[in-house]
């Protein structure tokens, strides 16, 4: 399998996902729109790590820009296990290639490939890690998160990146962020989602059922609840993500960077052809689609109630929080994808992204282990390490 | 039929901060070379992130006070979609669903004008065209340097009222250190339409765009005013609700292409940017930095025992104030001063061309000290204050070097007087047969003869004293 777009250095430990900027290498995206971009600098988390002692053994393929399922996206093809969709930075970690691979979170992309691959991933707090030196799509919900093989890991890595960063003006206050594993396992109350729970296949069903066996067995308590704000946080994460995503790539223009097309009479000619050929159909649908809902006489209706919904979708979840230590759900609806042409892929990402969109719309942090998803209130990761670590060790 | 003209205007000006208003280039003051003052950030590379400049808020603030508007102290910045190769991002960040200043006025002559908002955003870039090669290039220097937009309400009503708002603008911005207001940093949307006398609805609209210079500004209003009456006096043509730009050399405006106008800016809030929260205490920071009004300032310089009229073109120039108000505290005579600065340095700055008075007021305070304590004639002060405009000579060295400091006593003065009438018997007799013109001619030959150093009112004295004898 081919972990890598580009390798750095072969004594590197951790892998980062082409959407995260590492300074003299190319950073694709997983888009013939920046096929020949190479960044002036390094992400702030990737600096931290270097600093750290960590080196970067490469960058790891993604599909374009993130937005898609497993990377099957890629302008540089996709990636599978057998016959399975897998994506490059889980896989990486599986095989043991690296400790831990950095991917960008905001329409789930790395917690279903964790689920699919069965290793860890963890999407922090948003405003915890630096967004500096993110191929950005969604501003106002992407976070950098981790994948590793198990808790005792992201705690690690994740010690290491998160904290206030001044070249990011979404970055919080506080200067570091302590994790622990030793939260107890068997005080805490979990509260499945039911609405969620029931959509997923019934080979996801079998896994969340089993990961609520071994909480019990721990001694913790798992009710099934109903979060009725499951559809809303999906299609407002949508709109936003599709308006924000609209903005951000239209700075790939063909002018300054990255492919330009090689005949055009006039401006709007290189602006049309550029475009049209850089660009897949699942980022030309979200442009489309983002482009829309941001349209005069629709932005109330749309963008500006899709802010609304965020709140609402918030205070619902904070309020089932404030009884419950975590929420149990599903990662994705299956444990298996194969490929999809394009048209299906685009159908399939918004059919998934209802299991991801509840914590990308809130901020919270999720954790993937076990093939199951963990959300918990805003820095509670360490519910959530302590919850993986527990279940890791008693299986082991 | 009488008409008259409503006008708003939107006046956008480049903020004196010392860097750009999302990253740390360097702001105002514009770089030699094009792409010299550009970061991956301004040149709207991925990965980075804008980070408000503080400063920018601030003058944005002072600008409100200034103009007695409303501060908003919660207030947001949103994206503005477009695409033009001057954009790098493909958007602006601007203000526009929480601007952070509103409702305001100001006052000209005995009229108000209404100000609806200030608010901050990025300037664009600058697109250069050469014809030769047919190739357009990219300079990103300007690219998001920090500007405020002040938008009037539609309370002009003459060209003369927005020239004499647009220069009281200028001279606050740059009292208050809000902006340098330098040649091309203010620039002007005019929003201009017809209406009979009298009537309270409005007609239909033109928008001039861009323009910098205000006779510029004044001859598209009046070319404007003419076309519009004519429009619905004359049915000369029909008048649409459009966008114009003024063309300099053809003296007058056409219409832009209805493309480069249709635009849908798709705003949003941009989450990359908290929105910013100006407490009441840096609202009172920001408030006791306010410096005085060019109006605060005249009628200090007023009470001082300057005429009015001196005081207020010395009050409406901040580099005059400047320089004046250190010579003053120099300890030299306000009145004095005031006549060195307007008469002989507003003199030299005539003849050299200078836009601005840029010399160091310690050697115009030391001029003036030798003047009033009679060290020198003030011959000899303006003689070495062309030499400070033209060479930026050092006063003492420079009166030293050419003898312009001796001390001329009288004893002196009176024996090259007498040796002028003495060597110029026809002169004495032109004098002394009636043509008192002559005595201007002996003058000027005691003055050469002292080289300029002697007192001129102790020379004529003399003069006459002996020729009259």
């Amino acid at each position: 399998m081919k972990y890598f777009v580009n390798e750095i250095s072969k004594d590197g430990v951790i892998a980062v996902d082409d959407t995260i900027l590492v300074k003299g290498t190319p950073a694709s995206a997983g888009s013939k729109m920046l096929e020949n971009f190479t960044p002036l600098f390094s992400a702030e988390a990737v600096e931290r790590l270097e600093k750290a002692g960590y080196g970067i053994k490469g960058k790891t393929n993604v599909g374009e820009f993130g937005l898609d399922l497993l990377g099957e996206t890629s302008y540089f093809g996709e990636t599978k296990s057998g016959e399975s969709l897998v994506s490059a930075g889980a896989e990486a970690v599986k095989a043991g290639e690296v400790k831990a691979t950095l991917s960008v979170d905001f329409n789930g992309y790395p917690r279903r490939a964790a689920a699919v691959s069965g290793v860890d991933f963890i999407k922090p707090t948003y405003g915890t890690v630096s967004r500096y030196g993110v191929i950005s799509c969604v501003a106002s919900g992407e976070q950098i998160g981790v994948t590793a093989k198990n808790a005792e890991d992201i705690k690690e890595i994740l010690s290491v990146i998160a904290g206030h960063d001044e070249k990011d003006g979404t970055s919080l206050p506080q200067e570091k962020y302590e994790y622990s594993l030793t939260d107890n396992v068997s005080e805490m109350k979990i509260a499945l989602v039911k609405e969620l729970y029931e959509k997923a296949s019934s080979d996801v069903k079998a896994k969340i059922d089993a990961y609520k066996a071994n909480l019990e067995k721990l001694g913790a308590k798992v009710e099934e609840v109903s979060v009725d704000v499951v559809s809303e946080a999906q299609t407002a994460w949508q709109i936003l993500m599709a308006a924000e995503t609209c903005n951000n790539v239209s700075r790939f223009d063909g002018v300054k960077y990255g492919h330009r097309t090689a005949e055009y009479k006039n401006i709007d000619e290189l602006y049309v052809k550029s475009r049209t050929e850089g660009f897949n159909f699942l980022t030309k649908a979200t442009i489309l689609y983002g482009s829309d809902v941001l349209a005069k006489g629709k932005y109330e209706a749309c963008y500006d109630k899709s802010l609304r919904l965020r709140r609402i979708v918030t205070d619902k979840v904070k309020e089932v929080l404030s009884t419950y230590d975590a929420l149990l759900l599903p990662a994705c609806c299956d444990i298996n994808y194969k490929s999809y042409d394009i048209l299906e892929s685009f159908d399939k990402v918004f059919e998934e992204s209802v299991f991801t969109a509840i914590a990308s719309i809130t901020g919270l942090p999720a954790m993937v282990t076990g093939g199951v998803q963990l959300v918990a209130d805003a820095f509670k990761e360490s519910t959530l390490l302590s919850i993986a670590d527990t279940v890791e060790k008693e299986e082991a | 039929m009488k008409y008259e003209l409503v006008i708003g205007l939107e006046t956008h000006v480049e903020l004196s901060t010392d860097s750009k208003l999302f990253c740390s280039c360097g702001g105002h003051s514009s770089p030699k070379e094009p792409n010299d003052c550009v970061c991956p950030a301004c040149s709207g590379m991925p990965g980075m992130l804008p980070v408000t400049n503080k400063h920018a808020i601030e003058l944005a603030v002072k600008a409100g006070f200034m103009l007695n508007c409303k501060i908003n102290q919660y207030t947001t910045f949103d994206k503005k979609s477009y695409y033009y190769p001057d954009l790098p991002a493909a958007y602006q960040i601007t203000q526009w669903f929480h601007p952070v200043c509103v409702d305001g006025s100001v006052e000209i002559g005995d009229r108000t004008i209404g100000i609806k908002q200030i608010h901050v955003e990025e300037d664009a870039g600058k697109l250069v065209h050469d014809d030769a090669t047919n190739t357009s290039f990219v300079d990103y220097n300007r690219t998001s340097v920090p500007l405020i937009e002040i938008v009037s309400r539609p309370d002009f009503r003459s060209s003369d009222e927005v020239i004499a708002y647009l220069k009281k603008l200028k001279s606050s911005l740059q009292f208050a250190g809000i902006s340098e207001c330098e040649e091309g940093a203010m620039r002007c949307d005019v929003n201009i339409s017809v209406r009979p006398e009298g009537s309270d609805e409005l007609g239909v609209r033109s928008e001039i765009k861009n323009m910098s210079s205000l006779s510029e500004i004044k001859d598209a209003i009046e070319f404007e005013k003419v076309r519009h009456v004519d429009a619905i006096e004359r049915h000369t043509e029909m008048l649409v609700q459009e966008t114009r730009r003024w063309d300099d050399v053809k003296r007058r405006t056409f219409p832009m292409r209805n493309k480069e106008t249709a635009a849908d800016y798709r705003y949003f809030p941009d989450p990359n940017l908290m929105p910013v929260i100006i407490d009441d205490e840096w609202l009172k920071e920001i408030r006791a930095s306010m410096p005085a009004t060019a109006e605060e300032k005249g009628r200090v310089y007023e009470e001082m025992g300057i005429a009015a009229k001196e005081a207020a073109v010395l009050a409406s120039d901040r580099k005059l104030c400047e320089v004046f108000d250190f010579v003053v505290a120099e300890g030299r005579n306000p009145k004095t001063v005031a006549s060195w600065i307007l008469t002989e340095c507003m003199g030299n700055m005539k003849r050299l061309e200078l836009f601005s008075l840029d010399i160091a007021p310690e050697k115009l305070a030391r001029i003036i000290e030798l003047v009033e304590s009679n060290e020198i004639t003030r011959a000899a002060g303006k003689k070495i204050l062309s030499a400070v405009f033209e060479k930026d000579v050092d006063v003492d060295k420079f009166c030293e070097e050419n003898g312009l400091n001796a001390k001329i006593d009288e004893g002196m003065i009176q024996s090259i007087v007498e040796k002028v009438i003495a060597e110029n018997d026809k002169a004495v007799g032109d004098y002394k047969s009636g043509k008192t013109k002559a005595m201007q001619s002996l003058f000027g030959l005691v003055m050469k003869e002292l080289r300029g150093t002697g007192d001129p009112a102790t020379i004529r004295t003399l003069l006459e004293e002996k020729l009259n004898a």
